[in-house]
């Protein structure tokens, strides 16, 4: 059973967190994997395909444009605005022996191109947190939802990540 | 990129086409910076000593962007990633760097995937896959699955 000052956790809210997609953020993420696809690349290319503009590989959502006082930059999905709501669970892990955190895994359904100047609205929620006995001992689930939005207000794409706290 | 692939030329279970990679120490910092992920686990021997995993390891996401690339590569530019799913279930090392642009000899990662269905819905037509990246040893260390979306000769 998690304890109440986990549990509270469950169905937060931990803000919505606006995001350019620029072009150089897009070419430095498609760099850093090594990827050379002329969609992401190259803009004579991109404006005669089917998008008609350089778009971002999906996965991609581009940076904040403001942060919540007191933090630096970093990814949208890490930001919780105010910054105290997911620092506190964090703090609640730590208190109930989840002191070490690793990336579990991530699903997304893509239902929008995104597209270099696109501004997008990243909204994340604590979806669910569960514990589970592992192989060395106890685990925290804690699984966040993102739904990103673009200017027309039209849903982008889904995400759901999980961290696994031990 | 290689030619545009069609559903009609897939087959339940075909082959996605194998995609390389090799983690380095390099590409973990210029991942960090270009994703936002400075977790000090994957750049600070010290702090990943005592977090338990030896030394630095590979960003489970950098892991998902080379799943990603092994399916937008395959699709081609006429074809749309609809869904995309990985789970970080074993570490992996980066190699060391030995110039300051060649990497050590060490590991390749082969991300490899298989279709797993082919149907169409709503109009659109669709291919399952089965995806996953092999480490040095021929271990999955990052299984998944992705659907795309492929244009009809029709």
């Amino acid at each position: 059973m998690l304890p109440e000052e986990i549990a509270k956790f469950i169905g937060k809210s931990i803000g919505v967190v606006a995001c350019e997609v620029e072009k150089g953020s897009i070419k430095r993420f498609a760099d850093a994997v090594e990827e050379t696809n002329p969609l992401y690349w190259d803009e004579e290319h991109a404006a005669k395909s089917r998008y008609g503009s350089i778009i971002a590989p999906p996965g991609f959502f581009g940076w904040p444009v403001k942060l919540p006082r007191g933090l630096t930059f970093q990814r949208p999905t890490d930001i919780s605005d105010p910054p105290e709501i997911t620092e506190n669970m964090r703090v609640a892990l730590f208190k109930a022996g989840f002191g070490r955190v690793v990336d579990g895994g991530i699903e997304y359904e893509f239902l929008q191109p995104v597209r270099a100047g696109d501004m997008l609205s990243a909204k994340s929620m604590i979806k669910d947190i569960t514990e589970r006995e592992g192989k060395t001992g106890k685990m925290a689930f804690v699984i966040i939802e993102t739904a990103y939005h673009n200017r027309k207000d039209e849903l982008v794409a889904k995400a759901r990540a999980t961290a696994i706290y031990r | 990129m290689a030619k545009q692939l069609y559903w009609e030329n897939v087959e339940v279970g075909g082959e996605v086409t194998p995609l390389s990679k090799i983690a380095t120490t390099r590409m973990l910092v210029k991942w960090a910076g270009a994703s936002g992920d400075f977790n000090p686990l994957h750049y600070d021997a010290a702090f990943a000593a005592l977090q338990g995993v030896g030394s630095p390891i590979v960003h489970g996401a950098l892991k998902r962007q080379w799943l990603v690339q092994l399916m937008t590569d395959w699709m081609g530019e006429q074809g749309t990633l609809k869904k995309f799913a990985c789970s970080y279930r074993a570490m992996d090392w980066p190699r060391k760097m030995a110039t300051p642009m060649t990497p050590e000899e060490g590991e390749t990662w082969q991300c490899k995937g298989k279709v797993t269905k082919k149907y169409t819905e709503e109009s659109q037509h669709l291919v399952d896959c089965e995806i996953w990246i092999e480490n040095g040893k021929g271990e999955v260390t990052t299984p998944g699955t992705a659907t795309v979306i492929l244009p009809s000769k029709k």
